[in-house]
């Protein structure tokens, strides 16, 4: 060890500017993830959809989509502004339902259903609430079901992909009106329906129905990135998936000649896109793993009852509005124990 | 080698190890040393010397207060100058005795060395770690002699030594194990003695490869310690989490380890343990980390306790620019400092100086419920949903929701995209629910 006084006094050596230093709580570091971020990821993985159905719908499509996003973006900053708080759409979220919102409508939806959609989707789905966070629908299902049950003949006019002014039936649809028929004793077109059943072309998008509902695989493929990327659980569409393949492999099983086979349930209509992209919105879905389990479970269960005895041929908006209705219970009653509870009681000693 | 268990939770922050490399250099003598009675959790300890007494280095200088409280010795020879106060790392004025050094660095006789601790009762023992004033030196600073004394009816069957440095920056811990081996070893059997633990473990981050391959060797014959490697992830370092990596018991909640018959000590401890028995030696200085982006010369040093910050930093030769934010301790769980004549305390591994780059500050935003915090919580809480509890002042149902089991790790906080201060918010309700519950206590008792 050096005995002696070192001289510490030397000029060169730099001290802080105590200042200009921070102060504030631990931690100091961040991983760098931002709400922005997210939003951002999730409307990268929706691109390759939206390409799909421009290119079977044109500039139907794009104006759709375009037309949701901007009345979107305008609607939050005009009620930030009307309710004096600061304009956060520089988080994109107004801007991913916009996009999810068009994603749900049909391709020749007129400009002024847009319009009235994203009002409704931002203005009472989201902002009346309080804005970011605090909505416990989804805002764009809020603005879809809206539209739904007050414009029905508009939401229900379904172009045929390359036919652009035949309008036709989702393969739900015709599949609910055969089954009518079956029913009534007339089943050669039912049978003839589940006998060709065009599974190549749901996959790639060629049938009727809304934007997003189109093209499976490009769904998939998103919602594969999202997950990868750990942007969205997989507990939720795996789940909700597999709850929907589950009965719908139960009900044909019990009749074969009534009921379509589970991959045309999986691939027809909107499942996909509420699975991947709606039913995992952050803030209307459980925080807790269990919780998100039962969430996707109810959804698919919630599914399958109106596609199979309901009115409406499609029911994934509903199901994941009521299981939005839910998320606050699942995640109280599937909260966790701290690590180190005891499973019995221990005594005092 | 048995079975590593992974806890739940925990995040990968960058380990910016900067002086992973540089050995450990001996700091050069000061002219002033600045000694907190206060460096312990429990009882400040109560000053022995007068005003202009000369002391010796290694001199008792305060005595422990109570039982949960440790002794004080002399950095160094010189004359006490003042009895009075320093700036503490949490920002409060601590009670210091102000040492001016008289060059001399003279040694007062030391503690008798015990090289037959093996034969010795472990009460003697206790009472040497006692004496030597030695507190756990990871990070709480409880005293070391109360840690070690278990009541009789909870016997302790393992003894884990705590190597893990999770906190990214620090690398005291790593320098201290890489070169000094063989002396922790022995400390750790003399603890192990002392508790009368038959497993000895030594659980090692497997970012520090070069030190779990020499204590391997090391131990090779005798196998005690047994030497564990582990996965980088933060915190594997919490004493709760480290006994579960290990053991796969897990501490009840509100429970102390001794309550599933471990004891864990960091092995800086472990190092000033041996130093007491077999040296004699108290405890009057430690390895400290200086390091950071803007240090000129990043590395660890042994510092004397009560050297200040700005010291340590001129060792480090200073800075090349402005750092944005001064941590005392490492980035998850540290104490950002607004000046550098804070004393180095016993518990003080590091230093840490961000550059503006490294700085995260942003604006909160309102959570957006995605469930990470939960993720990544090691506690199993729910951090997202009470930062919002307590951003309403429902300190009930913050309480109903155990935040008291927080243990402040930063997980939560680290990991929010929506950039929300969790760590703060279950402070405040820490300090609320503990304040209630105090009064209500009170209340009773009147």
């Amino acid at each position: 060890m050096k005995s002696g006084i070192a001289s510490m006094t030397e000029p060169e050596i730099r001290l802080p500017d105590a200042e200009q230093l921070v102060v504030s709580s631990s931690p100091h570091f961040h991983c760098g993830n931002s709400v922005a971020k997210i939003m951002l990821l999730v409307i990268l993985a929706l691109l390759p959809a939206c390409l799909v159905a421009v290119y079977y719908f044109g500039v139907a499509a794009f104006r759709v989509l375009t037309l949701c996003m901007l009345f979107c973006v305008g609607t939050e900053a005009l009620c930030s502004k009307l309710m004096k708080r600061p304009l956060e759409i520089n988080d994109f979220s107004a801007l991913l339902t916009g996009l999810l919102l068009g994603m749900n409508l049909p391709p020749g939806t007129p400009s002024w259903i847009c319009l009235v959609g994203s009002l409704i989707a931002i203005g009472i789905g989201k902002m009346a609430y309080g804005g970011m966070g605090q909505n416990p629908f989804n805002p764009a299902l809020v603005g879809r079901v809206a539209l739904l049950v007050s414009f029905p003949q508009a939401m229900n006019t379904w172009q045929i992909p390359g036919m652009d002014s035949v309008s036709g039936a989702t393969p739900l649809q015709e599949l609910g009106m055969l089954q009518q028929k079956a029913l009534a004793g007339d089943s050669a077109e039912l049978n003839e329906f589940l006998q060709n059943i065009p599974y190549g072309d749901y996959m790639l998008g060629n049938m009727g129905g809304s934007l997003g509902e189109a093209c499976a695989l490009a769904l998939i493929l998103g919602g594969i990135f999202l997950i990868v990327i750990r942007v969205v659980r997989w507990q939720i569409p795996v789940f909700m998936i597999a709850t929907v393949a589950v009965c719908s492999t139960l009900a044909w099983l019990a009749k074969p000649d009534l009921c379509a086979p589970p991959q045309f349930h999986l691939l027809s209509g909107g499942l996909i896109l509420g699975a991947f992209f709606m039913a995992t919105d952050p803030v209307t879905s459980p925080m807790s793993r269990l919780g998100a389990i039962l969430f996707a479970i109810g959804c698919g269960l919630i599914v399958c009852a109106i596609r199979f005895w309901g009115n409406y041929p499609e029911g994934i908006s509903f199901a994941i509005l009521v299981m939005n209705a839910m998320t606050p219970l699942l995640d109280k009653v599937t909260m966790r124990k701290p690590f180190g509870t005891q499973k019995k009681a221990v005594k005092n000693a | 080698m048995s079975k590593i268990f992974r806890f739940h939770g925990g995040v990968y922050p960058p380990e910016e190890k900067l002086a992973s490399q540089a050995g450990i250099q001996v700091a050069p003598l000061l002219e002033k040393y600045t000694v907190p009675l206060q460096m312990h959790i429990g009882a400040p300890a109560k000053s022995l010397v007068q005003k202009g007494q000369k002391v010796l280095r290694g001199q008792l200088l305060a005595e422990p207060g109570g039982y949960v409280s440790a002794a004080v010795h002399s950095p160094t020879s010189g004359v006490i100058k003042e009895y009075g106060s320093c700036l503490g790392v949490n920002g409060t004025q601590w009670p210091a005795l102000i040492i001016e050094s008289d060059g001399e660095d003279q040694n007062q006789e030391p503690m008798p060395p015990i090289s037959d601790w093996q034969n010795t009762d472990p009460k003697i023992l206790l009472k040497r770690i006692e004496d030597a004033g030695i507190v756990g030196k990871g990070g709480a600073a409880f005293p070391t002699h109360v840690k070690l004394s278990p009541p009789p009816d909870t016997p302790i069957d393992t003894l884990i030594i705590n190597g893990v440095e999770c906190e990214p920056g620090l690398s005291a811990d790593h320098r201290l194990m890489l070169e000094n081996p063989d002396q922790i070893i022995e400390g750790a059997l003399i603890v192990a003695h002392i508790l009368q633990a038959k497993n000895i473990y030594l659980g090692i981050e497997d970012n520090k490869q070069d030190t779990i391959e020499l204590f391997r060797e090391k131990t090779a014959s005798t196998g005690a310690p047994q030497v564990y490697s582990l996965k980088v992830r933060y915190p594997q370092g919490a004493e709760k989490h480290l006994i579960y990596a290990l053991t796969k018991r897990k501490v009840p909640r509100g429970g102390l380890p001794l309550n599933v018959g471990c004891v864990v000590q960091n092995v800086a401890s472990i190092y000033a343990i041996y130093d007491a028995v077999v040296n004699g030696k108290p405890l009057y200085e430690r390895v400290t980390t200086v390091t950071g982006n803007p240090v000129v010369n990043p590395g660890n040093w042994l510092l004397r306790i009560g050297s200040s910050y700005a010291d340590a930093l001129k060792l480090a030769g200073g800075l090349k620019e402005q750092p944005a934010k001064v941590i005392s301790g490492g980035p998850m769980m540290g104490v950002s400092v607004y000046s550098l004549d804070i004393p180095v305390t016993k518990n003080c591994a590091g230093l840490l100086f961000l550059s503006r780059s490294q700085l995260s500050q942003f604006q909160s935003k309102a959570c957006i419920h995605c469930g990470r915090c939960n993720d990544v919580c090691p506690m199993r809480l729910t951090p997202g949903m009470l930062g919002i509890q307590i951003e309403n002042d429902r300190f009930d149902l913050a309480e109903a929701w155990n935040v008291l089991d927080c243990m402040e790790c930063g997980c939560c906080a680290y990991i929010c995209p929506a950039h929300r201060p969790l760590v703060q918010h279950m402070r405040r309700a820490k300090t609320e629910v503990i304040a209630k519950r105090q009064a209500a206590e009170a209340k009773k008792s009147s």
